[in-house]
C-alpha cells in the first residue's frame, strides 16, 4: 500500500504530528522522567517553540544514545503508560552493557504498515522462519508479529551477533565460520523439513543458506532481509542468483531505535540501488553534512544519517545513526525523502566490523 | 572513448559487476570488475568441473599449450578486457607502468621473466618434481628407479591472492595449471593486468577457460578465496603471515628479509663483487622479496658501506619512460611518505646511520616527473637488534652490519634468500643444514638470481600434491 499523500501534504502531516508527539512528550500528565527534567535544565519549553518538524533541527541537539545505556529505562516510561509492564529492546551487536529502550506497541505498528505495504501476493500465505539476531532484540518479536497479523506462523533460529562480533574482534576466524555453519545448519534442517513459504534473515545468511540449497526448490516465496549494508552489485547478486530471480526480495533499513524503513521496488532505472523510506511521521531520516549536521546535503549527495523517532512511547530527536546514505527524493510509493545506498559511516576511510551475521 | 572493462572470469563466465574501480590510462578510463564475496563462494561449487576440463587433457598438451602462451603474452595481442579492443605488449607495459609505478623498462623486464617461468616449464615442473615424468599428472604415478610412484591431488583448486609490487611474482601459480590444478586469483589492488594478461594468453593458447577464476575483490572476498580453496598462497606483510599462520592449507609469503652474507674468505675482496651486492639491493627497484635488504660481513663493514652507499645514491628517479629507469615511483604517495616518516623515526634509535644522506642528491622522498620516489637508503647498524638492521621496504633499502662469520646464521632469522659469499666448506654444509633459510645461494651471486629447476618460496608440487604409499603387484593402470 502506497502512501495516497502528495509531498506538501506529508510535510504538513508531518508538522502536525510534530506537534503533537511534543505535546505529550513534553506534558506533564504523559511524559517521561526522562524529557521532563530534560526540559527543566533546557532554559526553553518545545511546547511553545516547536511548531514545525523543521524546528526540531533548529531547537534540539542530537540525541546522544549513550544515556539508553547509562539511564535506567524506567525514566524514559512516559506517564501514560506507567500502568502498562514494557518491553526491554536491545540494540544489536552492541557488546558491554547494552544501549536498551522501552517498547509497547510501536513494533506492532510498524510491521502492521510493513505487512499492508506488500499486500496479500508479495508474501503468499504460508509459514515464516526467521534466521536472526532473536534474544532481547525488538526483531524476534516483530517478525512473529508480521507472521501473526497475515495469519501465519513463524520458526525461528536464533544467532547471537555479539558473540559473532566478539570472535571476529579476536581473530577467531575459525570459530566464527563454524558459529556461522551451525546456525546455517540449524536454518537448512527446517526448511528441508517444515513447510516455509516466507522467510526473514541477514543478507549474509541469504547467501550462506543458498550455497547449501535452491531456495527456490526449497519452496520460498518471500524474502525480506535487513542488517548489513547492500551495495547495487550486492543486491543484483541476491536477486539474479541467491533467489534465482523468483522469489520476492523486501530489503529493509532499519534498528531498535527507528523501526523500519521499507525499500521503494526496484525499476530498471535503479540498477539495483536501493533506496529506504522511513515509517514517516513516526521516525524521519534526514541526510545531512557530516561537518555541518544542521545541514541537508544535495540530493544525490553522500551525507550522515540523521533520525527522529516521535511516537508515543518514544521520542528520539537528531540521533546520528552510524551510517551513511545518498539523499533520495520522494518517490511514487512515498511522499518524502528517501535514503539510498547506505553504508556504515566513514567506511571508505576505516575498519569497521560488518556483516557478521 | 568508452571505458575499458576487465571483468570478472567465473570459471569460464566473464561478468560485469556493478561495483567497480576506475583507473584511467594514457586517457583511456580502464574499469575493473569487484567480486563481492558470496559471488565467489558460488563460484568455489564448480571447482570440481574445472578440475574435470582439465583432466582431460594430456600433461604434454597442457605443456604445449603453456610453451604457446609464453610467446602470446609476451609479443600477441591480446583482449584488454570483455571487449573487442586488443591490448599490444607495449599497451600492457605503458599500462602496468602507469598503474603500479614501475618504469617501462622493468615492466618489459618482469614480462620477461613471467616468459621465462612459462616457457622454461618443463624444467620448472622437473624441478618441482625432482624429474618425474609428467605422466604422473595424467595416471597419478609412474615408476621411478624400479618403484611405482603414486601422487595424487589434495586439493580442487589453488587459490592465489597476489600482490601488485612486481608482476613476476605471478610466476608462481602458472605450474599449477600444468599440474592440473584450476586457478582462482584475486589479483592486486594496481596490477589486475597481468594475470588477466595470463590468462587470457593461456586460453588462447588452449587452456579451458573453466580453469580460470579471476575475482578482483575486498578484503571479505580475499578470505573467502582463501578459505575456499583447499590450498592458497597469500602475499602481504608480517601481519598477513600472523593472520593465517595457524592455516596448514594457506601458504603464506611475507617479508623477504633476503641477506647476502660475506664470509671471512671474501671480506677483503668486497669491492669485485660491489656491482652483484647492488644488483641484490637495487634491481626490480628494490620491490621484490628477494631483493637483498641486509649485508653481513665479517670484517671491512665500513668500507664497503660506504663504497654501496656511493653507489645507490647515485641511482636517481628518471621518467617512467627513460630506458634507464631503475626506481619505481608510489602508485599511493602517502604511502612512500609514511615509509619516509618511519625511516626518520628509527633512525633516532642510536646504533644506525643513513650513509646515503650524504651522497644522494636531495631528499629521501621526493616529487620528480610527476611521480612520488623514495630514493636509495643504505643504513649502517651495529647490530641486528637495532630497528632498521633486519626489515626490508618496497624500494631499495638495505642495512650493512659487521657480524663474526661464526655467529651470521644464528643470527640473520628466517630469510627468503641468501647469498653466502664463501668457499669455506665447513660453513656452507652449516648454511645448508641451516632451518632459516629458503632459498640458499652459494658463492658471490645476486639474490635475485633465478635457476628454474629449483624451487622458488616452497615446493608447489608438493604444497598441491601428496604422495600416498602404493604396495602390491596389481597396479593395472
Amino acid at each position: 500500500m502506497s502512501s495516497t499523500l502528495t509531498p506538501p501534504q506529508a510535510q504538513s502531516a508531518l508538522d502536525t504530528w510534530t506537534r503533537k508527539m511534543i505535546a505529550w512528550h513534553f506534558s506533564p500528565a504523559t511524559g517521561c522522567d526522562y524529557w521532563l527534567k530534560w526540559a527543566k535544565t533546557a532554559g526553553w519549553d518545545p511546547r511553545k517553540e516547536i511548531k514545525c518538524f523543521a524546528d526540531i533541527a533548529k531547537k534540539f541537539s542530537h540525541f546522544d544514545d549513550d544515556v539508553l545505556r547509562t539511564e535506567q529505562p524506567e525514566r524514559f516510561v512516559p506517564k501514560a503508560y506507567a500502568k502498562r509492564p514494557y518491553n526491554v529492546f536491545e540494540t544489536g551487536g552492541t557488546t558491554g552493557m547494552p544501549k536498551q529502550r522501552v517498547g509497547w506497541d510501536d513494533y506492532k505498528t510498524d510491521y502492521e504498515e510493513y505487512s499492508d505495504h506488500y499486500g496479500p501476493n508479495f508474501f503468499p500465505k504460508g509459514n515464516w522462519l526467521m534466521v536472526g539476531p532473536t534474544g532481547p532484540r525488538r526483531l524476534r518479536l516483530a517478525v512473529e508479529h508480521l507472521a501473526n497479523y497475515r495469519g501465519d506462523s513463524c520458526y525461528f533460529v536464533d544467532l547471537d551477533p555479539r558473540f559473532v562480533k566478539r570472535l571476529i574482534g579476536t581473530g577467531e576466524m575459525a570459530m566464527a565460520r563454524k558459529y556461522q555453519e551451525h546456525v546455517i545448519d540449524q536454518a537448512a534442517t527446517i526448511l528441508r523439513h517444515r513447510k516455509i513459504t516466507n522467510m526473514f534473515t541477514t543478507p549474509r545468511l541469504l547467501e550462506n543458506l543458498a550455497e547449501r540449497m535452491s531456495l527456490v526448490k526449497a519452496g520460498l516465496k518471500g524474502v525480506f532481509v535487513g542488517g548489513t549494508t547492500m551495495t547495487p552489485q550486492y543486491v543484483r547478486f541476491v536477486v539474479e542468483e541467491v533467489l534465482e530471480g523468483k522469489i520476492n526480495f523486501a530489503p529493509t533499513y532499519g534498528n531498535t531505535l527507528m523501526g523500519l524503513a521499507i525499500s521503494k521496488k526496484l525499476t530498471k532505472a535503479d540498477n539495483y540501488s536501493l533506496t529506504y523510506y522511513a515509517p514517516q511521521p513516526r521516525a524521519t531520516l534526514r541526510i545531512v553534512n557530516p561537518d555541518n549536521p544542521s545541514e541537508l546535503v544535495n540530493y544525490g549527495e553522500y551525507g550522515r544519517v540523521e533520525l527522529t523517532t516521535m511516537t508515543k512511547e518514544f521520542f528520539v530527536p537528531r540521533f546520528l545513526e552510524r551510517d551513511e546514505a545518498i539523499r533520495r527524493p520522494p518517490c511514487s510509493e512515498f511522499p518524502w525523502d528517501g535514503v539510498g545506498d547506505v553504508r556504515p559511516f566513514q567506511s571508505l576511510t576505516k575498519t569497521i566490523i560488518e556483516g557478521v551475521y | 572513448m568508452s571505458a575499458i572493462h576487465i571483468p570478472v572470469l567465473r570459471l569460464g563466465q566473464t561478468y560485469r559487476s556493478l561495483d567497480t574501480i576506475k583507473f584511467n590510462v594514457s586517457g583511456q578510463p580502464l574499469e575493473i570488475s569487484v567480486a563481492n564475496s558470496g559471488l565467489i563462494r558460488r563460484d568455489l561449487q564448480q571447482l570440481p568441473k574445472s578440475g574435470a576440463a582439465l583432466r582431460a587433457i594430456p600433461c604434454e598438451t597442457l605443456v604445449g599449450y603453456m610453451e604457446k602462451a609464453a610467446e602470446l603474452y609476451l609479443h600477441g595481442s591480446l583482449p584488454w578486457g570483455d571487449g573487442d579492443r586488443l591490448q599490444s605488449p607495449d599497451d600492457y607495459a605503458v599500462a602496468l607502468s602507469q598503474l603500479t609505478g614501475l618504469p617501462h623498462s622493468l615492466a618489459r623486464s618482469n614480462m620477461g621473466k613471467v616468459h621465462a617461468a612459462m616457457s622454461n616449464i618443463r624444467a620448472v615442473i622437473s624441478g618441482l618434481t625432482r624429474g618425474m615424468p609428467l605422466e604422473l599428472f595424467d595416471r597419478g604415478f609412474v615408476r621411478q628407479n624400479g618403484l611405482d610412484v603414486n601422487f595424487f591431488a589434495e586439493t580442487t583448486s589453488l587459490g592465489v591472492l597476489l600482490p601488485s609490487n612486481s608482476p613476476g611474482v605471478n610466476s608462481l601459480w602458472l605450474p599449477a595449471l600444468v599440474m592440473k590444478i584450476p586457478v582462482v586469483l584475486k589479483p592486486g589492488r594496481e596490477d589486475p593486468l597481468t594475470p588477466f594478461r595470463l590468462i587470457q594468453a593461456m586460453i588462447a593458447a588452449g587452456f579451458p577457460r573453466e580453469a580460470f577464476g579471476f575475482y578482483p575483490t575486498t578484503h571479505d572476498g580475499g578470505d573467502t578465496l582463501l578459505f575456499g580453496t583447499g590450498r592458497a598462497i597469500a602475499f602481504g606483510s608480517d601481519a598477513t603471515l600472523k593472520k593465517y599462520a595457524p592455516y596448514r592449507h594457506i601458504n603464506v609469503h611475507g617479508s623477504g628479509r633476503s641477506k647476502i652474507v660475506i664470509g671471512d674468505d671474501f671480506a677483503a675482496d668486497w669491492p669485485k663483487h660491489l656491482d652483484v651486492i647492488v644488483n641484490s639491493i637495487a634491481a626490480n627497484g628494490g620491490r621484490s622479496c628477494i631483493n637483498c635488504s641486509s649485508v653481513l660481513i665479517s670484517n671491512n663493514r665500513d668500507t664497503l658501506a660506504d663504497a654501496l652507499a656511493r653507489k645507490l645514491a647515485a641511482i636517481e628517479p628518471l621518467p617512467r619512460d627513460h630506458p634507464d629507469a631503475i626506481l619505481c615511483s608510489f602508485a599511493n604517495p602517502k604511502s612512500a611518505k609514511a615509509i619516509d616518516e618511519r625511516l626518520e623515526e628509527l633512525l633516532q634509535t642510536p646504533g644506525a646511520v643513513d650513509l646515503t644522506a650524504k651522497y644522494r642528491n636531495g631528499p629521501r622522498l621526493v616529487e620528480m616527473h610527476g611521480q612520488t620516489f623514495l630514493r636509495p637508503t643504505l643504513i649502517v647498524c651495529d647490530d641486528l637488534h637495532h630497528p632498521l638492521a633486519n626489515t626490508e621496504y618496497g624500494f631499495p633499502f638495505a642495512s650493512v652490519l659487521q657480524v663474526p662469520q661464526s655467529k651470521m646464521i644464528g643470527q640473520i632469522g628466517e630469510s627468503l634468500v641468501v647469498s653466502a659469499f664463501t668457499r669455506d666448506q665447513a660453513w656452507s654444509i652449516d648454511l645448508m643444514t641451516s632451518t632459516n633459510i629458503e632459498r640458499l645461494n652459494l658463492g658471490p651471486y645476486s639474490t635475485m638470481r633465478v635457476q628454474w629447476e629449483q624451487p622458488h618460496e616452497g615446493n608447489l608440487f608438493e604444497f598441491l600434491y601428496r604422495r600416498r604409499a602404493l604396495q602390491g603387484d596389481l597396479v593395472a593402470v
